[in-house]
Order: structure tokens, then C-alpha cells, then sequence
């Protein structure tokens, strides 16, 4: 592996701006304020609101996943299983175990298809120069493959010369289309991947838009349809389709063809650009970390259900990965002295008062519609980071195993986990590793059924009155649907979003959010071209229309939400 | 079968002959194209015109008040596949969530598409905020009503992508807070509406070719293409045989639920929703009906509020 430059910095003093972020879902901008060519200050906007939470208000609680999921759909899903286990709670319904199971396997789907999206279609351009594949050698670049991934067709030299000549093609017409203006076109000092490897790189970015196709068609196949799923339902799920051999099978092949793709080309391509990007390590780190556990095995009570999280829950303070704290959802609060809302002070999200107020676009003192969630008045960072962090520091076998194989083959400390690079890497780790895990998880599926269990849904009757909570450690990090329920209507909902406590802006205090916390000190080799943003940013995989939500716009009405 | 050689230059079908691809291979993926879009073989050379034209057709993407899914369903296209139709087919020179460049550098490239002399079609995702002169929603500072309203008129034509842009979408349903409307009740203009939450990537690659081949499609009185807009869910629909014979599904956990029996008492909207799903399926596979759930009419105007409580009669 390629040793660590020193990361080109400029000697620029002044303010940049981008917005928009693009290559996320929804509409984000940040602020910086540079100083001798690192960042010293920075702000993370959110630019719009369109307020769910609201419309949910009055509505037949059965019907909200079916708004929720509209919050994004990047992250598709998540909320609709969120806002169906929100409301299996609040019903008190206990589901069969193979509506359980077929939820968890469309779950564990969408972890495989997003991660493999974003890492080569948002992600990778932040690091992999393509124009610059055009001057590899695709007979070196061939061997170089072959020493980092199994033998694979798309990786001889044959295949990689196609590409070559296809872009080659493609930059000659003169419409670059996508990458127009893109941040690498006439070479940039923060690239330093060989000609080699941006070739490989850009051969699986095209291979990976043809596989994800079958990776969310494997999330259809028991999901009905991607993106936004329609087959769960309070109680269960519908798709007894689902349970027959061939929709089994098909869902099998589906796997193993992206597990394959998994190992044999996202980890060997994370594990061969990160090896040119170490200096990362060291960029773009923040302090605590959050995550309330996904995959469970008992969904129905809720002081176990964490527990039964097969990535576990946890709460990790000042980078300590010898102490693991339990979640304490009453630890919660939520921020909007920086935000586009009414009044400074915090509040339990459903003790809340919020009245937008949108005042002016580069306006410091209130800056997003995203309000700014803390943890014991800390902000905390969700996502793959976190989860990975917190399995790890529990002894996580497979986490454990896995995250020393990558330390060790990069040559670098478990320090340098707490990075833009460690955040990066933590994402291909756990897709590796829930790949791995499905295999268990289908044929678990695959016996209950054939041992002549044909339950999808449970009976239940909807309670006059009644509140819930549904948790779901998303890919993007730990989300929450709150709703309590009055003359059997949605009298309030409540949506706690990653991107909302990754993203969001200062707390009542004054202090920074994660995505700040990142962005400061981070070197800008050029700030009309400032890809060290994106490459931060980026990591956090944000999720900008999941994060705007707001409690009780037009009223002074104060909720007062009991939690368990 | 793949077709990868930069056509944006002359001598593509040479190109393609080299690369051991036959003319005839061609005009069979071409036939496929064209029967996507509901035509008969002889159109499949209009189509291979299209995709054989010297010059790339520019297209602007916008993304105003919206969840991102449309631009996810777009990405899985199979016919042709989203690298053919953005390398090969068509120049996107402006989308926010496969863009490499950002900030100043992308709006520098939405100036220039819309400049060029050749012009550019627009496609639109998600609902325009129009509260506050439409401060809730902004992009490089730009509000998307300002510029939604000074990029559509300009267009070529304006394809909108998800019922979003199209009607106005989850944002506009009651109350609607941040006062959403729909491309056309923003701008003035009139556009080709390819419904659904999201639409299938088919029907939106079908108008494309359309549009590039043979102009505006015929459309319906909600600016939705007939050839795709033209019958209910109802009426292909698998199940109707079960409607049929008055067999119903009385509950998700009923032996009659197991069995397949029609959707209608536990509240599908296939019955009034003009879409086809049933005819060309969701990620080459399935539908919601085939799921077992209910349709929930995805495609139809404001259904958010019409067709809701969705578990409902």
C-alpha cells in the first residue's frame, strides 16, 4: 500500500459557500469560513421545508407509513418500517415471526443497495478522477486488479480497455453530461489515485449501476416494489408471494450475486482507495456516537428489543471505545435556537413548540429547517461510524474481525477510525458483514416456513387511545416514529432523523453539530474546487428531506409524551 | 445486450459493427424500445435514429420539494440501462444526485445547458413550495419556484417525473403546509405528466424516446400519456378474475388473503387508478397487487387526500 502524502492546503483566508451539495438526497448547503487554508468555522443548512408531520396530524394511523416514506426515498423503507413498528407498538400487536424475518431481510436488501450507491455513485467521484483513467494502462491496470480482487471478467484487460474506449468515446462528443464542471477536470492536487486504479474504479461504478439494479430488485421482490416498498402493514406483512420456493429462490439469487459484487468488488475497491487516502484517517472526525441497533429478534417488547439487536445498540461519549452505555431515550432533546423556528429553548421532541420562521438565506444566527437533536445536551453522530464503533468496542465477533482485517491491511491504528476515511470504510464493513449475515437469516426464513408456519399478520383492533415508538437503526444512522394516538387518529407524530442529528445546526449552546465538527480543520488545497467538503459531507451520506420535521407549527399546544 | 459507444459522433452504427454489435442486434434492441413505449416494430427505426443522433439531446434535471425516489427509479432502468441512456442516449447535464461537480461549479452548468444554442428538455422532480414567494425551498440560493418558473418555459418540453411535480405531491396533502403546487400551476406550462409515487422508469424512458421520436404523446386530461396512462390497475389486473367471482380478501391474516383473493374491501384503488403496473411490473418482478397490498393509487391527482384512508373502501 501507497504511504501517506501530507494533504495539499492553499494559503486562502475567506468564506466558501456550496450549495447546492449535490450527490445526496435533498437540498443542503454549507458554509465555511477558511483560514490559511483549513476550515475554521462551518454551517450546515438545510433549504427546505415541507413539513409531514403535520399532514400525518388527523389521519388513520395505519396510513402514515405510507406519508413517512415519502420523507426520502433514497433511504426508502426505513420509515415505513419505522412508522409500522411505531404503530405495532402502539397497538400492542405481536407479529408472526415470518413477517418479522421477511422485514429484516428487505431491511438487510436496502443496507446492501444503498451502500453500494453511495460508495460508487455519490461517493467515489470525491475521490476517483475519471478523466484521469483515460491515461491508465489497462494491461497494468489489469495486474493491479487481479492482486487486489479475485479473477473477474470485467477486470482483465480486455474489459478495462472497453471502458477506456468508452469514455474515451464519451469525453470526445464534447457533452460530458454529468461530469461537466465536475471538480477533477484539468487535474486537482487533492486526487492522488493512480491512473490505474481510477480506471478500475470508474469500470465498477459503471458495473455497479447495472448491479444495483438487481439489488433493489431483490428488496422488490419481497417489498413489492423499489424504491418505496408497499408490502408491510400494521401486524405483519402482506406478501405471502413472498413465501413460496420460487419467490425464495429468487431472492437467494439476488443475494449471492450482490454479495459476490460485495466482496469481490466494493471492499477490494474501498480497501484499494483508501490505501491512496490515508491522510484522511486523520481528517474529519467527531467525538460521540449513537446507535440504537438493527435486526432484531424480538420486535414486541420494548425494553427488550434493543437487546435483540443483532448490531447492537449503545451510546459511545469522547471516542472511549472501552465504554458502551445503554440508549436513555428520555435523553433526548431537541434544538431550534439556530433553526428556521420560533423560540430558544430545548426541548424533548414531544414536549416540543415549534412555528417556523424562515428569516434570510445567509442569516448565522438562524440558518436550517433542520432542528438540532442532543443526547444529554451532546451532539451525537449516527450512522455506519456508530454502529461499527459500538459493535466493535462490545466485542462484536464479526465486526471485530472484520474492522482489524481492514486496520491491519491499510496499516493503520483503530484511532484512525474516528475519520472521514473510518466513516467511509465503516460503511463497506457492515455491507460486508450483513451480506454475510443473510445467508443465516434466508434459511431461517426459508425452514420456518417449510416447517408449515403460513402466518404473515396477526389480528388487532385499533385502541381508542394509545402512543408507541418504532426504532430503526437505518443505514444512515438510529431514526425514531413517535405517534400517539387519540379517537383512533393520529393525534401527533414525531419523526427522529439521522441526517437530523448528523447534520443539523448548533444547539441551544452554541455548539457545533457533527457534520460542523467534521468540517473543522480540514485543509482546502481549492476553494473554487473544495472537494475536501464534499468528501466529509459526503460521508455522512446525508439525507436532507428525512431530516426537516416539525412538531405543532400552528399551536401552542405543549405534548406531553410519556416514555418508556 | 449492451450498446456502449459514445453515439454523440457520426458513423455510431460503424462504431457499433466494430464492436462486434450487427446492425441487426441493433434494430432488436431498438424493437424492444419501441415496444416499451407501446409501438409496433416498424417504429423501431425512429428509434434508432434517436439513439443514433450526432449530437446528444441536453437535459436539465430539477429537484424542488421531493424525496429523491423518482431520480432512484430512474436509476433503475433496464431498458435501456441508466448508463446507456445518460452516456449514449441522452446528455443529463444537470442532476443534483449523480452530478460530480457542486455548488458554484454545478449552477455554472445549469446556466450553460440552458444556454445552448440547441436548447434542452426539462424534467422536474418534486412540488414546488409557493409560501413565502417560495422561500421555504431553495436551491444555490434560488428559490425553485424562480427557477422552475424561468426554466420551464424556456424548454424544449417539460417532462414531469413522480406525481410530485406532476400534482403537487405528499407535500401538498392537507394542510399543506408549505403551500406545494404542481409544475404547471407554478409555471404556466404545459407538461407531459408521468405519474406515480414513484413511476415506473419505464414509462418515463418510454415518453423520452417519444419525445425525442415523434413529439409530445397524446395525453390525457391530467397531462398524462395515454399509452401508459390509458387503463386502470382494475382492468390488468391478475386478481380481477377473483373481483370477478365476488371472492374478497376480508382481512391481511385471512386464508382468502393467503389464497390471492382480490384486494377491493381492504381498500385497493385499483379500480380508479389509471397506471400499468400490472402489465410491465415494478423492478422487473412484482407490484404491490402481487405483494399482497392493496394499491393505494399512486398515480392520480392529490391521492394523498382522496384515496386516503388507504385501508378503506
Amino acid at each position: 500500500m501507497a504511504e501517506s502524502k501530507p494533504t495539499p492546503q492553499s494559503t486562502f483566508t475567506g468564506p466558501v459557500i456550496v450549495d447546492p451539495i449535490t450527490r445526496i438526497e435533498g437540498h443542503l448547503r454549507i458554509m465555511v469560513e477558511v483560514e490559511n487554508g483549513k476550515i475554521k468555522d462551518a454551517w450546515s443548512s438545510s433549504q427546505l421545508f415541507r413539513g409531514l408531520e403535520i399532514i400525518l396530524k388527523g389521519r388513520d394511523p395505519r396510513d402514515a407509513q405510507h406519508f413517512t416514506q415519502r420523507a426520502c426515498g433514497v433511504c426508502t423503507y426505513v420509515h415505513a418500517l419505522a412508522s409500522t413498528r411505531c404503530v405495532d407498538n402502539a397497538v400492542k400487536v405481536n407479529i408472526p415471526a415470518n413477517a418479522r424475518m421477511m422485514r429484516n431481510l428487505v431491511m438487510a436488501a436496502q443496507y446492501l443497495h444503498d451502500h453500494i450507491v453511495h460508495f460508487y455513485h455519490l461517493h467515489a467521484l470525491d475521490w476517483v478522477d475519471v478523466t484521469n483513467a483515460l491515461k491508465a494502462d489497462p494491461q497494468k491496470a489489469a495486474k493491479l486488479a487481479a492482486n487486489i480482487a479475485p479473477a473477474r471478467p470485467g477486470n482483465s484487460a480486455e474489459s478495462l480497455k472497453a471502458v477506456q474506449d468508452r469514455l474515451k468515446a464519451f469525453v470526445e462528443t464534447g457533452q460530458l453530461g454529468i461530469f461537466t464542471n465536475a471538480y477533477f477536470l484539468g487535474g486537482h492536487a487533492a486526487y492522488y489515485l493512480p491512473p490505474e486504479v481510477d480506471l478500475i474504479a470508474t469500470a465498477h461504478y459503471l458495473e455497479a449501476l447495472h448491479l444495483q439494479v438487481k439489488a433493489a430488485r431483490g428488496m422488490a421482490v419481497f417489498g413489492g416494489k423499489n424504491p418505496h416498498t408497499q408490502f408491510t402493514i400494521v401486524g405483519g406483512c402482506t406478501n405471502y408471494d413472498a413465501m413460496t420456493p420460487d419467490r425464495i429462490a429468487e431472492f437467494t439469487a439476488l443475494w449471492k450475486e450482490t454479495k459476490q459484487f460485495v466482496d469481490e468488488v466494493y471492499i477490494p475497491d474501498l480497501l484499494a482507495v483508501a490505501g491512496f487516502y490515508k491522510d484522511w484517517g486523520g481528517i474529519g472526525g467527531t467525538t460521540n456516537f449513537m446507535s440504537f441497533g438493527e435486526f432484531p429478534t424480538n420486535v414486541q417488547d420494548t425494553a427488550k428489543y434493543m437487546e435483540s439487536c443483532y448490531f447492537p445498540a449503545g451510546v459511545m461519549m469522547n471516542r472511549d471505545l472501552k465504554k458502551v452505555d445503554k440508549v436513555d431515550l428520555k435523553a433526548i432533546t431537541e434544538h431550534v435556537k439556530y433553526s428556521w423556528y420560533k423560540g430558544d429553548q430545548p426541548h424533548h421532541p414531544y414536549e416540543g413548540v415549534t412555528d417556523p420562521q424562515y428569516t434570510k438565506l445567509d442569516d448565522k444566527e438562524r440558518y436550517s429547517w433542520m432542528k438540532a437533536p442532543r443526547y444529554n445536551g451532546k451532539a451525537m453522530e449516527v450512522g455506519p461510524l456508530a454502529r461499527v464503533l459500538i459493535a466493535y468496542a462490545k466485542g462484536h465477533k464479526e465486526t471485530k474481525g472484520l474492522v482489524d482485517t481492514v486496520l491491519k491491511k491499510l496499516g493503520i491504528p483503530a484511532t484512525a477510525l474516528f475519520s472521514t476515511l473510518g466513516r467511509t470504510a465503516a460503511r463497506g464493513i457492515e455491507t460486508a458483514i450483513i451480506a454475510e449475515k443473510m445467508d443465516g437469516w434466508i434459511k431461517e426464513y426459508a425452514a420456518n416456513i417449510k416447517k408449515g408456519d403460513s402466518n404473515l399478520a396477526a389480528k388487532w383492533e385499533m385502541p381508542a387511545e394509545a402512543e408507541g415508538v418504532g426504532l430503526v437503526d437505518a443505514p444512515r444512522g438510529a431514526l425514531s416514529h413517535w405517534i400517539k394516538i387519540k379517537d383512533k387518529k393520529i393525534d401527533n407524530f414525531q419523526l427522529v432523523v439521522p441526517s437530523t442529528w448528523n447534520l443539523g445546526p448548533r444547539c441551544a449552546a452554541g455548539a457545533v453539530s457533527p457534520v460542523e465538527e467534521a468540517l473543522i480543520g480540514t485543509p482546502i488545497a481549492d476553494p473554487k474546487r473544495p472537494v475536501e467538503i464534499l468528501r466529509t459531507v459526503h460521508a455522512f451520506d446525508p439525507c436532507i428531506a428525512c431530516g426537516v420535521h416539525v412538531i405543532e407549527p400552528n399551536s401552542n399546544e405543549v405534548l406531553k409524551f410519556r416514555i418508556r | 445486450m449492451k450498446f456502449s459507444v459514445g453515439l454523440g459522433r457520426e458513423n455510431a452504427e460503424q462504431r457499433l459493427e466494430n464492436r462486434g454489435v450487427t446492425r441487426r442486434d441493433f434494430m432488436k434492441f431498438c424493437a424492444s424500445v419501441a415496444a416499451a413505449m407501446g409501438m409496433g416494430p416498424a417504429f423501431a427505426p425512429k428509434v434508432a435514429q434517436a439513439l443514433t443522433a450526432t449530437k446528444r439531446p441536453s437535459v436539465v434535471w430539477l429537484h424542488n420539494a421531493e424525496c429523491t425516489g423518482c431520480s432512484e427509479a430512474i436509476l433503475r432502468t433496464v431498458k435501456p440501462f441508466i448508463d446507456e441512456l445518460i452516456l449514449d442516449t441522452i446528455s443529463l447535464d444537470y442532476h443534483e444526485t449523480i452530478m460530480a461537480a457542486a455548488g458554484e461549479a454545478a449552477e455554472e452548468a445549469l446556466h450553460k445547458a440552458v444556454a445552448a444554442p440547441d436548447g434542452f428538455f426539462l424534467v422536474v422532480e418534486g412540488g414546488i413550495p409557493m409560501i413565502e414567494n417560495g422561500a421555504w425551498g431553495k436551491v444555490s440560493g434560488k428559490t425553485m419556484l424562480e427557477t422552475t418558473k424561468e426554466l420551464a418555459p424556456k424548454a424544449k418540453g417539460v417532462i414531469c417525473m413522480g406525481t410530485c411535480s406532476c400534482f403537487g405531491g405528499v407535500q401538498k396533502a392537507k394542510p399543506n403546509p408549505s403551500q406545494a403546487v404542481s409544475v404547471k400551476e407554478a409555471t404556466g406550462v404545459t407538461t407531459i405528466n408521468i405519474a406515480g409515487c414513484p413511476p415506473n422508469p419505464i414509462n418515463f424512458v418510454g415518453a423520452v424516446v417519444h419525445v425525442l421520436t415523434k413529439g409530445i404523446p397524446e395525453l390525457d386530461k391530467d397531462g398524462r400519456p395515454n399509452m401508459f396512462f390509458g387503463e386502470t390497475v382494475h382492468d390488468n389486473c391478475p386478481r380481477l378474475k377473483h373481483f370477478d367471482a365476488s371472492e374478497f380478501a376480508p382481512s391481511f391474516d385471512s386464508e382468502e388473503a393467503k389464497k390471492g383473493y382480490c384486494l377491493y374491501e381492504l381498500g385497493c384503488k385499483g379500480p380508479v387508478t389509471y397506471n400499468n403496473c400490472p402489465k410491465v411490473l415494478f423492478n422487473q418482478t412484482t407490484w404491490p397487487v402481487q405483494a399482497g397490498h392493496p394499491c393505494i393509487g399512486c398515480s392520480e391527482p392529490d391521492f394523498w387526500d382522496s384515496m386516503s384512508p388507504f385501508y378503506q373502501q
